[in-house]
């Protein structure tokens, strides 16, 4: 773009920021301003019903109670666990759909729309949809594995607290991963064919085309996947709530349903705000952490 | 340039007037939002054609009714507090009536209810309306869990009734395991939810246990330990289908009418719904009971789960939500609406063309209405309740032992 495009703008910035400040205010009043009261709500005692003269700034007393609870402590660890175990299956999943949809084969483009439909379908049908299939009397997962074989007796999955976190994340998993598949097939459109020609003469096996050619091309949208996944993640609340509504006993209870359950079922305003925006810094630890990584590596290329 | 700064700037103006300005409807005035659930009591269908018939006797007033399921609406009341276009009228749990009274969001209509009424109506259901003799609303369902069970199975074991006591219940359903009747003989709701803790309270009442002591302390620690190790005692003998810990009342109503239980604890919306073929591979098979008694007690104690209809404090029109109320828990509509939820008022039940069809169902109903204990009338119910349900299931997954849950949740929830 730096050669001038007939939308450039060459006479002073002002114009420019003018065409910008729609999109400017739009955010700073949507996403900054939640934000900022969010956080200053974060410091007093507020409470959702209450008045404002009952507010007190009460400094980061509400941080403090909430790190030093079991109840964070546990759901902390139920998110990063299901972050972890989603995030992972997704990426490696979406990568190999996508190397696969790439090749020229007979039906890849009604397998390339058949490829959206897990994800275009609402998170909510997606939810209960899994939770009739994991249903311990009726099940289509237990019949399955039943006349397959594998399993002798009907079993429980969402009520078995060691496996109940796995399972809706396989459900996440299930909805999720064409996303990555399809950023991961864009990114290859790109790919130069002439590179692949010539590392094949220079006699490269697969693997060596994959690491010096495919993976540096896909390496920056790949991390934009890794980046929106690992967010969509860490603030995960509506399939939980759905499948098992934290259960059982607070097992698969993320984050955000501490956010949930502090700001609207006890009302506790202050509290809540914290939990979030302790989210929220989670969150930016992760995209820090990866975006240092894509530097570090597309220095090293 | 200027140009098209104006048309970006004009363009930008247009869209914010659109979304701000909504054009003002001329009857607003005469308009009352309704919150109620659309879960296990009436239908969404038998409400909308209460509403019809309450619009075509009041044509002046607009009624708009919105249906959450019973496990969002305490949150959805809250979370209309002084929103745009809040609920007039709300349907409000007995479990609910202390806080929402502490924190001043539904009206008191102690005024306007005649006190002829009172006597007309179970008691048990007026406690969903009455905090210390004032109250806040008009009893709508009146509602206590009772035993269900299948005859068919019970016969083919040999038995001619189903059980008066919690230990014959488990005898029962012992030879029912045994014989290769059914798998898992009973059935609960005890999945991370309110129901789970609307069971621990009447085993505890049969065991005469209580919450709090008159005092206000804590009094459940030691007789809950007991009703804790009966309840993990079942899932552990393999009496109760140990699938139990992951329903909610509409899953475990699910289990109980394709057959897959002989006994089942849930709410009188399950009566209609097992003789419906559509729902239920055991029509005519279903018989309904009272709650098992405990140890030394005449008849069985349930739980309260009756609701009441409310006023909230943000109405703009409270005459014309008093109206609508008056309507909804009338006797007459109640009446026909019988086969749905039974009415409240005590008259209808011996009102053989009320209960027609459905004698069983009303028989259990009225001494199971009789004795229905409540869940704590405290402010902090939610959170003690949180407490509880996650408390349970951790001594039903063998996570925890039962007295170390509940002399932690003693001293969480503190004295009252």
């Amino acid at each position: 773009m730096r050669g001038g495009s007939a939308f450039a703008v060459r006479r002073g910035s002002a114009e420019g920021f003018a065409f910008l400040s729609p999109v400017v205010i739009v955010l700073v009043v949507t996403v900054g301003g939640p934000l900022l009261f969010t956080l200053a709500m974060s410091f007093t005692s507020a409470t959702f019903l209450g008045t404002l003269a009952d507010l007190r700034v009460v400094g980061l007393r509400n941080y403090v109670t909430v790190l030093t609870s079991s109840s964070f402590q546990h759901a902390f660890f139920v998110t990063i666990e299901f972050a972890l175990f989603t995030v992972t299956a997704e990426m490696l999943l979406g990568l190999g759909t996508g190397l696969l949809l790439a090749e020229e084969f007979p039906g890849r483009t009604a397998l390339r729309v058949l490829l959206i439909v897990p994800w275009a379908i609402p998170t909510v049908v997606n939810a209960i949809t899994w939770r009739l299939i994991y249903a311990p009397d009726f099940g289509a997962l237990n019949a399955l594995l039943q006349q397959a074989g594998v399993i002798t007796d009907y079993r429980s999955w969402l009520g078995d607290p060691s496996l109940a976190l796995y399972a809706i994340g396989v459900a996440d998993i299930w909805k999720n991963f064409p996303i990555v598949g399809l950023i991961v097939l864009a990114a290859l459109q790109t790919a130069p064919r002439d590179l692949y020609d010539a590392a094949h003469v220079d006699g490269a096996g697969i693997f060596r085309r994959f690491s010096t050619i495919t993976l540096p091309h896909i390496a920056g949208p790949l991390m934009v996947a890794l980046i929106l996944r690992t967010i969509d993640t860490i603030k995960v609340f509506d399939i939980v709530w759905v499948m098992t509504r934290g259960g059982p006993f607070s097992s698969t209870k993320p984050m955000s349903m501490l956010v949930y359950e502090r700001t609207f079922s006890n009302l506790e305003s202050g509290i809540g705000s914290a939990i979030a925006f302790i989210i929220t810094l989670v969150c930016l630890i992760f995209i820090i952490a990866y975006t240092r990584l894509l530097k570090r590596q597309s220095r090293g290329a | 340039m200027r140009k098209y700064l104006t048309a970006t700037f004009l363009l930008f103006s247009l869209v914010i007037h659109l979304v701000l300005m909504r054009p003002a409807s001329a009857d607003e005035a005469k308009t009352l939002n309704v919150l109620v659930m659309s879960d296990t009591a009436y239908s969404d269908k038998d409400v909308s054609s209460m509403t019809a018939s309450f619009n075509t006797a009041h044509p002046d007033i607009n009624v708009k009714v919105d249906f959450v399921p019973y496990a969002g609406l305490r949150d959805r009341i809250l979370l209309s507090q002084g929103s745009d276009g809040a609920y007039d009228v709300v349907l409000i749990d007995v479990i609910w009536l202390a806080e929402f009274v502490k924190r001043d969001l539904i009206v008191d209509v102690t005024d306007r209810v005649d006190p002829s009424l009172r006597a007309q109506v179970f008691d048990g259901a007026w406690k969903t309306a009455d905090l210390n003799g004032r109250l806040y609303g008009f009893p709508w369902l009146v509602d206590a869990k009772f035993l269900y069970y299948n005859k068919k199975m019970l016969s083919d074991a040999g038995f001619s009734a189903p059980p008066k006591t919690w230990d014959e219940m488990n005898n029962q359903a012992q030879v029912l395991k045994d014989k290769g009747i059914v798998k898992f003989p009973i059935v609960w709701n005890w999945g991370q939810n309110e129901e789970i803790v609307c069971d621990f309270a009447y085993l505890l009442a049969a065991r005469g246990g209580q919450f709090f002591a008159s005092d206000g302390t804590p009094a459940f620690q030691s007789e809950g330990a007991k009703v804790l190790d009966y309840m993990r005692g079942q899932i552990r003998s393999g009496i109760a289908n140990p699938s139990s810990r992951e329903y909610n009342a509409e899953d475990g109503r699910r289990a109980f009418l394709s057959g897959e239980a002989a006994f089942s604890f849930n709410w009188q919306y399950v009566y209609a719904l097992s003789k419906n073929p559509a729902e239920s591979k055991v029509v005519g098979q279903v018989g309904v009971a009272p709650v098992p008694a405990g140890p030394g007690a005449p008849e069985g104690t349930s739980v309260n789960g009756s609701m009441a209809l409310s006023i909230t404090k943000t109405s703009k029109h409270p005459e014309e939500a008093w109206t609508y109320v008056t309507f909804m828990t009338s006797k007459d509509l109640q009446d026909k609406y019988a086969k749905a939820v039974l009415p409240v008022w005590t008259a209808s039940y011996s009102d053989p063309t009320v209960v027609a069809g459905q004698e069983e169902l009303a028989a259990a109903a009225e001494p199971n209405f009789k004795n229905m204990i409540l869940r704590p009338v405290i402010a902090n119910y939610v959170q003690m309740s949180s407490a509880l349900q996650e408390g349970i299931q951790a001594v039903l997954y063998d996570k925890a032992e039962p007295e170390a849950v509940l002399a932690d949740i003693a001293s969480s929830v503190g004295n009252q």
